[in-house]
């Protein structure tokens, strides 16, 4: 992984240019509108919105004034109103015609524009005419699909997906994710290979097929050489796990937002919060963001010492060493410094606040139900945590780990850890429990193998198409998990009797302290060895299927190691993951 | 040819245009009429120059201009002219065809022949970037829906594929449901759900809600997202219609009950949860939910009752702590708490009295120890604490016991800065030596460690334990008795 690059892997592709492709785009649409205009931004594009462009660039370009979109009349001086904006949700749009009438009200006319990012949904503009306010606004789109986080992190930026496919069903954004993977294809590629898992993936791919077909081909040099796309709910264990290494728990504690975190005064040792970019840029981040939180610590403490030595050498210099060190060292040192700090405060605090909630025993309850072990003590301990009221996530999590580790909930359990969830966290939560049976995250165990009988059944008397009909149906009503057989036939879980040395890692379980390797990486592994899905057939029929591998025109030899390029539609974490469940609010 | 004569020219350009006297027409919204009107037709012109002069041969050989093969031509241009413009990317739709009572002027247009290629074209440009044409933009729809028989002969497939690709389109000649329902699936078939919501707009809008949702049963996937897309747009009503109708009433009922939410004042929202009784929820969440009514009404009542008493200043525990937040629509547990806090000792009968909130709602009891504990530690009330363990036996023999591990008292009662004294009578308790021994090392109850290992007859432990005290403290000499106590037989 990012530790050891070895030297045959290939040079990373250039990605910035995907941001000089959206500012351009963005300045052109803004330029679409000669004149002083403002801007009004949704709060939800603000973060991806200053990674692409800053505020000089906007005003060169006539942006008189930012806002945030907030649902009250414009108070603007300009006469053109730009607004950008995610679509989601979609019933705040009730709000915007308020704005338009309003300003009609006061006899004022002004030209209103939508900028849908990335694309705008047909629903949102019936919306705009239904309210007789489409012509006086006019709207348009920022194909903005890709954003590079990283050298080797892309997201699409759309938190919403997960939710608006995976529990309502919709497919609005399976397009988006196609024509991403057509920008991608256009700049980077031909893909040699194109492997997948999940229906999602599956109509993404078709997606991007049907628009490359659309446009032209363009011999080029290809820079990314296989593709691997899987649905989030192929693998739905890992995101739920308890992240050990140093990245994961800032996420976790501090939450990573579109590459940045906010570091509160806690950390920073001031009375103000610090927002910090975290990438390989930071040379500090970029040396422990793999390592297993144990490690820091000592890391840290070593790379102070360094620190130390190197401001040392100034005793002892004559005036022109004193020179070339300040003009040369001293603002890396002081870089590197300001860095270490923040990074040392950081690990402070998470310390302090695992070691508060008992984060040892967690992890120990964690680590049995991925092993199938003391499943009863398991439960009492989520059963505790929930009756303490210690955070509702959590508790969330934990259930949802031991339901899709264990096929599903007894049904007494499921009854009895229910009632305690809604007493302790407020009864509205049966919304919540609601969802997550939807979604298969939360299930009681279905009395027998009755579905799963049932189902090849029906399978054999029709069609193909009806079957696989049916069967979308019978999983969203009854979908296993699978998970203990997918672990034993995969490994997953390394045996825990043996000790596992986080200093020098043998697989990918070192992320969770040795406890378990993600599926999903796991998957990837297996078919690029393979060379395909051929083996793994018992498996793809426990995730449910829908894979594929299609080769390209070029192909290459899979001698050469590989680099990892990420591609999500969002970075999630297991909050993230669960509050998008959440229906609690109105 | 006909052209090169210069009589016919002259009376071309005269009386024709003289006829109509365009150039004096100073209204500008006639003028923009025209001049689209004019543009319409531009190309037509221009590329059957040869051709209509043939016809215009005909013509001025007696035939009315208004004939029926001037207005065949007329309208074949027209298809063809707005067939080009409506080519455009789709936000211009509306625009494009927009000329009101475009039909009554097709034999107009070829009176512009002269002006039209320069005049004419200019004007329409300028006036698209006019903002008043905007205005009439949205209702202009009568011309396309005219067009119709002409225009769009796409298939379903075709239909599709231009909306994903945001080119213009036309639902309006799907009418038979067999159609609908064809370009309907086509939509589930591109996998746009975009597109398919579009269509289902349509036939939200075209189809009545009986016959729409008898077909959608039987399509899980564009059903999907028509529930969602009504969850969006917020049309209730609809939505619980709908589940009618498929017979999924459980969903029906906490989609209903979900708009509790939406109600912010507590007595209106009592109301509502009362309504939502009557729902067909599952058994389960009927018991749910009539929990939540229950509590809200008692919370109602307690928070009227504690305000009143905690304002005139009666009782002395809100004095002391005065309450941070109101009571109002907090989970069970945290009624209880403030209950085990503010109301302890009342009699069973009060509302606001933890044994009646445990009884109404059911409450375990292993949480009821818990959060009581919490509560009573919060205060310092060591004494109540002690009496949630306290049985007695028949003999009349006190005895501590608990439903839950006493190291997990420790941590809860430590957590509540309970002091050394409290805790170590609890260390005691816990029934794992090491686990005993660890926590007394770690809440620093030496008593507790001393007499283990007395009782280990772990001298060892006890001599290195020795080392770790102040030589002038208590702990210090207790263990020298001990270890000086000759009865004792050490087994190292």
């Amino acid at each position: 992984m990012a530790h050891s690059v070895r030297r045959d892997a290939p040079e990373l592709p250039d990605f910035s240019l995907l941001k000089r492709l959206a500012r351009d785009q963005l300045i052109y649409l803004l330029e679409q509108l000669p004149g002083r205009k403002d801007l009004f931004i949704e709060a939800d594009l603000m973060s991806p919105l200053d990674r692409i462009a800053n505020v000089t660039t906007l005003k060169q370009h006539d942006v008189d004034k930012l806002y945030k979109v907030e649902h009250k009349p414009i108070v603007s001086t300009s006469d053109q109103t730009v607004r950008g904006c995610f679509l989601y949700p979609l019933t705040n749009w009730f709000l915007f015609p308020d704005v338009v009438n309003a300003d009609k009200a006061f006899g004022r006319f002004r030209r209103y524009k939508i900028i849908f990012s990335p694309q705008k949904f047909y629903a949102c503009e019936n919306l705009l005419e239904e309210q007789g306010i489409f012509g006086d606004v006019t709207t348009d789109e920022w194909s903005f699909y890709l954003l590079p986080l990283d050298d080797d992190i892309i997201s699409l930026e759309l938190p919403e997906f997960f939710r608006d496919y995976f529990l309502e069903g919709d497919q609005r954004w399976v397009r988006t994710a196609g024509s991403a993977l057509h920008l991608l294809h256009s700049v980077y590629g031909p893909f040699s290979k194109v492997y997948g898992i999940g229906r999602c993936s599956k109509m993404a791919y078709e997606s991007w097929r049907e628009q490359v077909e659309e446009g032209e081909q363009r011999a080029r040099q290809a820079e990314i050489g296989n593709v691997f796309l899987i649905d989030r709910d192929v693998d739905l264990v890992t995101p739920l796990c308890s992240q050990v290494v140093y990245e994961g728990l800032v996420d976790d504690i501090f939450r990573i937002k579109c590459g940045c975190v906010e570091f509160c005064p806690d950390v920073t040792s001031s009375d103000k919060s610090i927002k910090v970019m975290l990438n390989s840029q930071d040379k500090v981040f970029n040396e422990i963001r793999n390592e297993h939180f144990s490690q820091v610590f000592g890391f840290l403490s070593q790379k102070a010492r360094n620190l130390q030595t190197a401001y040392d050498k100034r005793s002892g210099m004559d005036i022109k060493q004193m020179k070339t060190f300040v003009s040369e060292e001293l603002k890396g040192l002081k870089q590197e410094h300001r860095l270490l700090s923040l990074h040392i405060g950081a690990s402070e605090s998470m310390m302090k606040k695992k070691t508060k909630q008992d984060f040892q025993e967690l992890l120990k309850t964690e680590h049995s139900l991925l092993e199938g072990f003391e499943i009863r003590e398991c439960i009492s301990y989520i059963e505790e945590h929930i009756n303490r009221q210690v955070s509702m996530v959590e508790s969330m999590r934990l259930l949802c780990l031991l339901s899709l580790t264990e096929n599903g909930l007894l049904p007494k359990d499921y009854r009895s850890l229910k009632n305690q969830f809604l007493q302790s966290y407020g009864i509205e939560h049966l919304l919540t429990f609601s969802n997550l049976k939807q979604l298969g995250l939360l299930v009681e165990q279905q009395p027998g193998e009755t579905l799963t009988v049932m189902e090849s059944r029906v399978g054999k008397l029709v069609n193909d198409k009806t079957a696989g009909k049916l069967t979308d149906a019978f999983s969203s009503l009854a979908k296993k998990s699978n998970f203990r057989a997918l672990g034993r036939r995969l490994n997953l879980v390394p045996k825990s009797d043996e000790e596992y040395d986080l200093r020098v890692p043998r697989d990918m379980a070192y992320i969770f302290s040795g406890a378990y390797i993600p599926l999903s990486c796991k998957l990837i592994e297996q078919v690029l060895e393979r060379d395909g899905w051929t083996g793994l057939e018992e498996v793809t029929r426990m995730l449910n299927g829908h894979e594929f591998a299609v080769t390209g025109k070029t192909r290459k030899g899979n001698t050469q190691s590989l680099k990892f390029i990420v591609v999500t539609t969002a970075i999630t974490n297991s909050a993230r993951l669960l509050e998008s469940m959440l229906d609690n609010h109105a | 040819m006909i052209r090169g004569k210069p009589d016919e020219d002259d009376y071309w350009n005269n009386s024709k245009f003289k006829a109509f006297t365009f150039d004096d027409e100073d209204d500008d919204f006639t003028r923009l009429k025209e001049s689209k009107r004019a543009v319409n037709s531009i190309r037509s012109l221009v590329e059957e120059e040869d051709e209509e002069d043939d016809v215009e041969k005909v013509s001025w050989s007696g035939e009315p201009v208004g004939s029926i093969s001037w207005s065949v031509k007329e309208t074949e241009s027209s298809i063809r002219s707005t067939g080009e413009v409506r080519d455009q990317s789709f936000p211009k739709i509306h625009t494009a065809p927009s000329l009101p009572k475009n039909s009554s002027g097709y034999s107009l247009s070829s009176l512009f022949k002269g002006k039209a290629k320069t005049g004419s074209f200019q004007s329409f440009s300028e006036s698209f970037g006019d903002p008043s044409i905007r205005n009439y933009a949205p209702e202009l729809r009568k011309p396309k829906s005219e067009y119709k028989d002409y225009v769009s002969d796409w298939t379903p497939e075709e239909t599709v594929k231009r909306m994903q690709q945001g080119k213009v389109y036309s639902l309006e000649k799907f009418r038979s449901l067999q159609d609908k329902l064809l370009l309907l699936d086509e939509a589930v078939n591109a996998h746009d759900g975009n597109v398919i919501t579009a269509v289902l707009i349509y036939l939200k809008k075209s189809l009545s809600k009986e016959i729409l949702f008898r077909e959608l049963i039987t399509r899980e996937i564009a059903l999907r997202h028509y529930i969602h897309y009504l969850k969006e747009i917020g049309e209730q009503k609809l939505l619980v219609e709908l589940f009618k109708s498929m017979d999924r009433t459980e969903d029906m009922a906490l989609m209903q009950y979900r708009d509790h939410l939406n109600v912010r004042d507590e007595n209106k929202r009592r109301d509502f949860l009362k309504n939502c009784l009557s729902f067909p929820f599952s058994p389960d969440d009927a018991t749910h939910v009539q929990d939540h009514y229950t509590l809200l009404e008692r919370q109602i009542i307690i928070e009227a009752n504690d305000k009143q008493v905690e304002s005139s200043g009666q009782a002395d525990i809100f004095k002391k702590y005065p309450r941070k937040a109101s009571i109002l629509n907090m989970p069970i547990i945290t009624t209880l708490y403030y209950s085990c806090f503010y109301h302890y000792g009342e009699s069973d009968g009060t509302f606001s009295s933890p044994a009646n909130i445990r009884k109404t709602f059911r409450i375990s009891d292993k949480q009821f120890l818990l959060t009581c504990l919490g509560a009573r530690a919060k205060l310092k009330a060591w004494f109540d604490v002690d009496a949630l363990f306290t049985t007695k036996n028949w003999l009349g023999y006190t005895k501590k016991r608990s439903p839950i591990g006493f190291h997990r008292i420790v941590d809860i009662l430590q957590k509540n800065n309970a002091p050394v004294q409290v805790l170590q009578d609890y260390v005691n308790l816990v029934e794992d030596v090491e686990q005993k021994i660890s926590l007394a090392q770690k809440y620093k109850c030496h008593d507790v460690i001393i007499n283990t290992y007395r009782d280990l007859k772990d001298r060892q432990q006890l001599i290195v334990y020795r080392g770790k005290v102040e030589r002038s403290s208590s702990e210090y000499r207790k263990i020298e008795e001990i270890l000086s106590n000759s009865q004792l037989r050490w087994k190292n």
